[in-house]
């Protein structure tokens, strides 16, 4: 049984200019120690599809499909189903560190109130517990350190903090929203080695959300392309890379500049992402597609699996993309 | 050759095609704030009361200086409101026609009111503006002026003027105008403080755009929503503090009145059996204070959607 | 050898800091943004600044058209000094320097239509064109950033961030500047929309002949649309040369550690690649190490490192390390053609 079972997830989130639909039929497995990357740009759902996934959606959101954690619903479950699961055994990591600590609480007592509150420990023996995820999250002196307060933690820092928390209940899945996106770039491999080794130690299974394909090319098994709310393809990393299959994927790895390539023209994707509170009919890629046809304005193609493995959604076949 | 003029033609094509309108932020507000019904409703006894106020005296059979010697002396029992003696609302302890009086009273509290707020919006704006976009020691010196202003007890000091001077309608603007500017101008400050780093304001800057166009055209039209809302919610403020000291016997003199005054007058006979004295200036008065708190509560939904 | 558009020697950025409840007596802490920057910049040339956040590769931009106080020079076309003019006569330069932000929404004022803000610099530096000529102009140089002249009366707030950065990009160009500096131009941008303005700003550049100042955090955008790249660690050059050339053969370890730190969008060669990780976080601009300021951090670091600070080399290349070298033990990031 897979750890994490996603079938035909939608988001959507009731507006006053009408219904949005931010994410449509999302399918996905995910086993122990398995990592997944979401990539996506802004608008694609990215982020709404884990919080849905996490039942963190706003108010006016609605999540519909199924999300089975260890073979339990806890997609729209109450929260004595939820709340424990959400506490113990998934995690999440965001992007800006300083909005999940507590500015006015020493690192110490943050974390340690984790545990007190779930684990049911002592407070000493808590504030160990928090010394040494500290130390295994390479933080320089974490004993010395686990006393001060967040903003006194540089930004890399206090993002190892955050990763830090989040694997104190040691989570079974941890889902990171673009966790290094306002990092620098040295930071920023720091910390995916250091999620690598976590993730390899702790033998979690990984989300991870970003729009940096580079990032995901480095950490992830498989991919996930996000646009529009719809998932685009769906591949083991490596082949999708290689020979990407739907022309979002294609034009997205071409319009990369790359610092291991002799600078050619940059070819460019033409217009701009979908504004999803007046998403297009039909496929949302079409606009900016060059070989879309009058059928991917009206509909899109189901999501199908066209070699093992790999999935794609597009209206052209792939001899007539070639 | 050929290509080039092909290239040249829709060019000017292109320059020539009819230009789209845009869409304002002032228009998106305008319409959520127009979907806002208690909003609108507001507005709409503001309309109203704004017509009462200006054409009153024409619907009025008597003028407010008028005494009815009929119904005097017996005001618990004839001066009640009545459609036939042309008495629409009765008449004061004196035999004045309370409809006039309440037309006069409305005009002149919400003249307080509404100069009260301009005072507030232009001093405020131009003074905070100015103190957050030029910043350092001239801010400090601003700032620390209207602190020790905002200091002084402005109730005390309002009567003081009042007593002083003698009660005049233009002591009360003045003594109003100086207090009213000072919340206004902090607010603007802090606003201003927040947009300076904002990079359009920078982009002026590297451009060359001289600082007091950049107030003028950057940081005030930008400010305008909350200077808006503000004097909005400051109106019905001046009208309390005009009302409380005409309460007091200080304000507007006679024949002059106002809600204020015409309310004390209507609490002191409440038992002599003449209520309508007190209820209809109260009346007035509490549905334009609602109103305008309706509207400034509109109006703040409006332009800054994310608050919501 | 043609006259540079622009050389800049020692440039230093000084910040005096007070501390909330010093007294005016205290002696503010002094923060070296940047300091002693040197570079040369000719026409039609685009020189690409890197470093991490805190680097004060902004400062350095904000400083050459005095919108933070520098000390050094600053020689603009072999006359003028640009950092001795006073208010009045800079502005006068301000036209031919112009700047594009980082935030493209941000950096529009959201109670104009499009074109009331490229017509701005126009106002400021050319008062007596009249309305007609400035709304062909911005017409014109609308259609030329690729958008819709006649969206000429719309808001920011109804344009994409692509499109609001191409607003951007029209009202800095609309004075015809001899040198544009961008700062960060494509960090807030999508993915799908970076190539579009990067394509745009090399063409631009290529048309017009314009020198570029081409500031970014993102290695693989720098080399992309730069001539000559330079280096900077805690206000400090480590290492400047052509793209082709830094790239290739960076000799600087700093550079090698933030080379080797880029993702590389193919698993394979995300696989192959050699790390050199950085330990540590970036010192605090407000006690920088003594001797080279990369020393805490750097692989190769000796007693003397702590001692004198390296000076960069002079000529094409210049690396400012006391060991400076090719990559151990790497394979070389681009195969030589």
């Amino acid at each position: 049984m897979a750890l994490l079972e996603v079938r035909d997830l939608g988001v959507s989130f009731a507006t006053p200019d009408g219904t949005v639909n931010a994410v449509n039929g999302v399918n996905f497995t995910l086993d122990k120690g398995e990592t997944l990357g979401i990539v996506g740009e802004s608008g694609s759902g990215k982020s709404q599809l884990s919080f849905a996934i996490m039942g963190l959606l706003a108010k006016n959101g609605r999540a519909t499909g199924s999300v089975m954690f260890d073979g339990r619903e806890i997609l729209n479950a109450p929260p004595h189903v939820i709340n424990p699961i959400r506490a113990n055994k998934i995690a999440m990591v965001f992007q800006d560190p300083m909005t999940s600590l507590n500015p006015y609480m020493r690192v110490a007592d943050q974390m340690a109130e984790v545990l007190i509150h779930h684990k049911g420990m002592g407070k000493s023996e808590a504030v160990q517990e928090a010394v040494h995820m500290l130390d295994a999250v390479k933080i320089p002196d974490a004993k010395g350190r686990v006393g001060l307060y967040p903003h006194e933690f540089s930004g890399g820092m206090r993002q190892r903090v955050m990763i830090a928390m989040s694997l104190l209940c040691r989570p079974e899945l941890l889902i990171a929203d673009e966790p290094t996106t306002a990092l620098d770039v040295t930071v920023q491999a720091q910390i995916m080695t250091l999620l690598a080794d976590l993730q390899r130690d702790f033998g979690m299974a990984t989300i991870l959300i970003t729009h940096d394909l580079g990032v995901v090319a480095g950490f992830c098994e498989d991919v996930l392309v996000l646009y529009g709310g719809q998932v685009m393809e769906q591949s083991p990393v490596d082949p999708l890379f290689q020979t990407p299959t739907h022309p979002y994927t294609r034009g997205l790895l071409r319009a990369i500049p790359r610092v291991d390539h002799e600078g050619e023209d940059l070819d460019s994707i033409p217009g701009s992402p979908p504004n999803m509170t007046n998403a297009p009919r039909g496929c949302p890629f079409a606009p900016r597609c060059d070989f879309a046809a009058d059928d991917c304005r009206d509909h899109l193609a189901a999501l199908t699996e066209f070699a093992p493995d790999r999935w794609r959604a597009c209206n052209r076949t792939l001899e007539e993309l070639a | 050759m050929v290509v080039d003029t092909i290239k040249m033609k829709s060019l000017s094509d292109r320059l020539a095609a009819e230009e789209v309108k845009g869409r304002s932020l002032w228009a998106d507000a305008r319409h959520r704030f127009l979907r806002n019904k208690a909003a609108v409703v507001g507005l709409v006894i503001l309309f109203l009361i704004g017509l009462f106020a200006i054409f009153g005296n024409y619907v009025a059979a008597w003028s407010n200086e008028e005494l009815d010697f009929s119904v005097m002396g017996q005001v618990a029992d004839l001066g009640g409101p009545s459609l036939s003696n042309g008495h629409y609302f009765g008449t004061d302890d004196l035999g004045r026609d309370l409809f006039a009086r309440t037309v006069q009273g409305t005009r002149i509290s919400l003249m307080v009111g509404i100069v009260g707020s301009l005072i507030a919006v232009v001093v405020g704006t131009l003074y905070g503006a100015t103190a957050g976009y030029v910043g350092g020691r001239v801010d400090n010196i601003m700032m620390r002026t209207v602190d020790i202003l905002m200091s002084i007890p402005y109730m005390f000091v309002l009567i003081l003027l009042l007593v002083m001077f003698g009660r005049s309608i233009a002591m009360l603007f003045i003594g109003i105008g100086l207090i009213s500017w000072l919340d206004m101008s902090r607010i603007v400050r802090g606003q201003t403080l927040s947009l300076k780093h904002k990079e359009f304001i920078e982009a002026a800057q590297a451009t060359g755009v001289p600082s007091f166009t950049i107030i003028w055209r950057h940081i005030v039209p930008n400010l305008l929503g909350v200077v808006a809302v503000y004097a909005t919610l400051l109106v019905p403020l001046m009208i309390l503090t005009e009302s409380f000291i005409s309460f007091l016997g200080l304000g507007v003199q006679e024949p002059l009145t106002s809600w204020g005054a015409l309310i004390s007058e209507g609490a002191g006979t409440i038992n002599y059996g003449t209520l309508w004295q007190l209820a209809f200036p109260l009346f007035f008065f509490i549905i334009t204070l609602f109103a305008f708190f309706f509207v400034g509560d509109g109006l703040r939904d409006a332009l800054d959607p994310k608050d919501r | 050898m043609t006259e540079p558009l622009l050389r800049v020697e020692d440039l230093r950025v000084t910040f005096e800091l007070k501390r909330a409840g010093d007294m005016p007596w205290t002696k503010p802490r002094l923060l070296h943004a940047v300091s002693g920057v040197n570079f040369e910049l000719f026409p039609g040339e685009t020189l690409g600044v890197v470093g991490e956040s805190g680097c004060g590769k902004s400062t350095l931009a904000r400083a050459l058209i005095q919108m933070v106080p520098a000390t050094g020079r600053a020689v603009w076309q072999g006359k003028t000094d640009l950092l001795s003019l006073s208010r009045r006569e800079m502005l006068k330069y301000r036209a031919d320097i112009q700047m594009v932000f980082q935030d493209p929404l941000a950096s529009l004022n959201p109670r104009m239509t499009v074109g009331q803000i490229i017509a701005e610099p126009l106002k400021v530096h050319k008062p007596d064109l009249d309305r007609e000529e400035v709304k062909t102009r911005v017409k014109k140089m609308m259609d030329r950033v690729g958008l819709l002249p006649n969206q000429i009366n719309r808001y920011p707030h109804e344009f994409s961030g692509g499109q609001c950065q191409r607003i951007g990009i029209a009202r800095a160009l609309i004075v015809e500047p001899k040198l544009l500096i961008c700062d960060e131009p494509v960090s807030a941008l999508d993915v799908s929309i970076q190539a579009q303005v990067i394509n745009l700003l090399a063409e631009l550049q290529r048309d017009l002949g314009l020198a570029m100042i081409f500031i970014a955090h993102d290695l693989s955008v720098v080399k992309h649309i730069s001539d000559r790249v330079m280096v900077l660690y805690l206000g400090r050059e480590m290492e400047v040369a052509t793209s082709r050339d830094l790239y290739a053969e960076p000799q600087h370890p700093y550079t090698q550690a933030l080379l080797s730190a880029v993702p590389i969008p193919d698993p394979v060669a995300e696989r192959a690649k050699v790390m050199i990780p950085l330990e540590g976080d970036l010192p605090s601009p407000l006690s920088p190490p003594s001797g080279c300021v990369f020393r805490t951090r750097c692989p190769r670091a000796e007693a003397r490192c702590a001692d004198k600070v390296p000076e960069l080399t002079l000529g094409d290349h210049g690396v400012a390390c006391h060991f400076p070298g090719p990559m151990i033990g790497a394979r070389r990031a681009v195969e030589p053609a």
